[in-house]
């Protein structure tokens, strides 16, 4: 039964399988075990959700690199670029 | 690109000298990029190699102490949150304290809080260089695992441990953030 499979892993484990599971990287066994011990333990499926927004949130991060670049590299950047450039 | 430079190098000012070195073999070497590669890959490549000999260079003044922490082992959740092993009845379950609690999130937003942005990005820029490099290319830029593997040389099963470290890091910043707003 799905009950007893869930329990064949400990909270304290599963805490350290969690990417391994996000990615599928585990093999079936552990999966399946994972995925029954979620079913029944509230505390490790709030922890999954919350690795799964932290990763989302992760994916909301500004990334361009205009907006990582301080006025001056930019500047610098474009003096540059326009000395490269073959005329 | 700065966050991932940061990565290896160990000041903001020496990042952004790689960033800016970078850009410049970018444009010198546009003309024969041989698009064997997407050309997001082949600017980060050139990033990550210029980012390490710097890197490596700025090592070798640091002290070794300051650069072999033990930051890849060890539990990722305080282990005090979870029952010990000889509990009767939940073995190394969590304890009814240290369960995690529900976070109020909107997950539908297409926008995150300025706030929230701005604690995990610092959260980020708080791990340790390896793990930062890892998620900012995985999570942030949106990179795929062979993709890291291949920029950062490292195995996939390396990655994943730096992965899972650095994500559960940020994951407790948020856990810190949305237990005060709460209470």
């Amino acid at each position: 039964m799905s009950g007893e499979r869930g329990w064949e892993i400990d909270c304290i484990d599963l805490v350290e399988l969690v990417t391994g599971y996000l990615e599928g990287a585990l093999d079936e066994e552990r999966r399946i075990t994972i995925e029954a011990h979620l079913q029944l333990c509230d505390g490790c499926q709030t922890y999954v959700e919350q690795i799964r927004e932290t990763v989302r949130v992760l994916g909301h991060l500004p990334l361009h690199a205009a907006q990582d670049l301080p006025d001056e590299v930019r500047r610098q950047l474009l003096a540059a670029f326009r000395a490269e450039r073959p005329r | 690109m700065l966050r991932v430079a940061r990565g290896f190098v160990s000041t903001d000012a020496s990042a952004q000298e790689v960033v800016q070195d970078t850009w410049l073999v970018v444009i010198r070497g546009l003309a024969g990029f041989e698009g064997r590669s997407s050309l997001r890959t082949w600017v980060f490549r050139i990033l990550v190699n210029i980012a390490k000999t710097r890197g490596v260079k700025e090592q070798q003044t640091i002290p070794l102490s300051a650069v072999a922490a033990d930051e890849d082992t060890g539990p990722t959740v305080d282990p005090s949150r979870f029952r010990d092993p000889g509990d009767p009845e939940w073995p190394r379950h969590w304890t009814p304290a240290g369960m995690p609690r529900r976070w109020d999130t909107d997950p539908e937003a297409e926008v995150i809080r300025s706030e929230i942005r701005d604690l995990v990005s610092a959260a980020v820029g708080a791990l340790p260089p390896r793990q930062r490099e890892v998620v900012v290319l995985r999570d942030v830029q949106g990179f795929d695992s062979g993709e890291v593997c291949e920029l950062l040389r490292m195995t996939a099963e390396n990655q994943r441990v730096l992965l899972h470290r650095g994500r559960a890091k940020v994951r407790a910043a948020l856990e810190v953030y949305y237990a005060r707003e709460i209470a």
